[in-house]
């Protein structure tokens, strides 16, 4: 479970974004302070612009075995298409 | 001794007990089963767990009894006031000489059982304070993953996953299949949502169930069902049947979806709405920037006035030196005339006092030569000494041949 920025959860980074306007909105910041400020809200945009375009959706099924241990596995294509 | 009433031999005298095991037997003869209706009072339940009420209609009463036996596989609770059906036998408690009707099955009048036992449960629940908005979770905006209890095959699934594939082509989604009705729906699904809550992405769950009767949807009337979706630390959202029916697993979740479609846009928001903020946003992002250069452009070009070219300040500098020069010159030009003017005053006053003047007429200055000194007493000299004789055009030298004073 690597933790970086991607793994950056999407209402996270919306939150940061509207923070960021918010900041460089109010004004009266140092040129150099709104040049970061704009870089990293960019920076999120891209970032939140490529997690809304991940198209590959994810099903998997949850599982227990005898003992109890939960599994995770991937649906298979088609309600009905057994391998 | 006679007794005074005529009485029969002794031996055929009854005892109590005898008396009310006759009666007892007397009643339970040809009466096998009676159905009768009636408004329960004075309902207890004492620690053995048996039922002791009476049956009333406006004119009598009778006591009864259920036994723990029976009662335990009704679905509701019999309250005071409940009008019931109720199906035993009548016969006498022999201890006491009670009559009482003995009941083996109880139906509410008006509602069906189960429904009586869910508007119970509703009751009960409701007091707990469940159903209560304040104690309800709000839904994430985005889960990480959507967690769903239903059955692996069927409508509810197939709906569930269209509609948030559509809003969310990227969502994941973890189904935990169950048994939907039958027995073992209730434990599957109460497993189903703590196993859930062990999937750390899993933010959100939804439990859902096609319609059906009242029957069909009982699982999600149970009350481990219910306390199963309160004790859940992630927000769950139930699509169970149709709009009409309402379950408890309804009244309890965090929110109540009449449809499975619904549920899904419940969850998780639609992309395009996703993309359409993140378009405004990125704008006023850009306008935001713009302005805050716009602003320290301004701003720069506010002290930029403020600062002027050396140059400029150096050629004011020579303006001023050259006009201060010009008017020190002017000064100093008439300071020159007017010396000049004094001196050619001074020179007309010397020329008056000039012993040349004297020269002119028929005077001499004497000079002794050894020292140039001019001689005004005779007694200045001696015999021998050159002098200098100077007159008003030339000189000549001279020698002292004698001199006398005075």
């Amino acid at each position: 479970m690597a933790k970086n920025t991607n793994e950056k959860k999407f209402d996270e980074g919306m939150a940061e974004l509207e923070r960021v306007v918010a900041r460089l909105e109010a004004g009266e910041l140092p040129l150099e302070e709104a040049l970061a400020a704009f870089e990293s809200g960019i920076a999120l945009v891209r970032m939140l612009n490529q997690r809304l375009t991940e198209a590959e959706a994810r099903i998997e099924v949850l599982t227990k075995d005898a003992e109890g241990a939960l599994r995770l596995q991937p649906l298979e294509r088609e309600p009905g298409s057994k391998e | 001794m006679q007794l005074p009433l005529g009485l029969p031999p002794l031996t055929t005298v009854l005892t109590v007990s005898q008396l009310n095991q006759r009666v007892r037997e007397a009643l339970e003869i040809g009466v096998e089963e009676l159905w009768v209706v009636g408004e329960i009072s004075n309902f207890r339940v004492p620690p053995s767990g048996h039922f002791y009420f009476s049956l009333k209609d406006p004119r009598s009463q009778i006591a009864a009894v259920m036994f723990r036996s029976a009662n335990q596989l009704l679905p509701f609770r019999p309250e005071d006031g409940m009008e019931v059906i109720v199906r035993g036998r009548v016969s006498l408690y022999e201890v006491r000489g009670d009559l009482q009707l003995y009941v083996d099955a109880m139906e509410p009048r008006g509602l069906g059982a189960l429904q009586l036992a869910l508007e119970q449960l509703k009751r009960r629940l409701a007091v707990e304070g469940l159903f209560d908005e304040s104690r309800k979770r709000a839904l994430p905006f985005l889960p990480q993953a959507v967690g769903i209890v239903t059955a692996l095959r069927g409508a509810v699934i197939h709906d569930l996953r269209v509609v948030l594939q559509a809003r969310l082509p990227g969502v994941r989604i973890v189904v935990r299949p169950v048994r939907v009705q039958g027995k073992e729906a209730v434990g599957d699904i109460v497993d189903a949502i703590a196993d859930l809550n062990r999937v750390r992405a899993v933010e959100v769950i939804i439990v859902g169930r096609g319609g059906g009767s009242l029957e069909d949807l009982w699982a999600f009337n149970d009350e481990r069902v219910a306390r199963a979706i309160v004790a859940s630390h992630v927000p769950i959202v139930s699509a169970v049947g149709h709009e009409s029916d309402v379950t408890i697993a309804d009244l309890v979740a965090d929110r109540r979806a009449p449809t499975p479609s619904a549920a899904a846009t419940m969850v998780v928001p639609d992309h395009r709405d996703l993309a359409a903020w993140l378009d405004k946003t990125t704008l006023s992002l850009h306008a935001c920037m713009q302005r805050q250069l716009r602003r320290h452009r301004d701003h720069l070009a506010a002290q930029a006035r403020h600062l002027r070219d050396p140059r400029q300040v150096l050629k004011a500098l020579q303006l001023r030196i050259d006009e201060l020069s010009e008017r020190a010159l002017r000064g100093v030009g008439a300071r020159v005339r007017l010396a000049r003017q004094q001196l050619r005053g001074g020179a007309e006053r010397l020329q008056a006092l000039s012993p040349l003047a004297v020269l002119q007429r028929g005077y001499s200055i004497t000079r002794r030569v050894e020292d140039g000194a001019v001689i005004r007493d005779a007694a200045m000299l001696a015999a021998g000494e050159s002098l200098q004789l100077t007159f008003a055009r030339g000189s000549a030298r001279v020698r002292v041949d004698d001199s006398s004073t005075g």
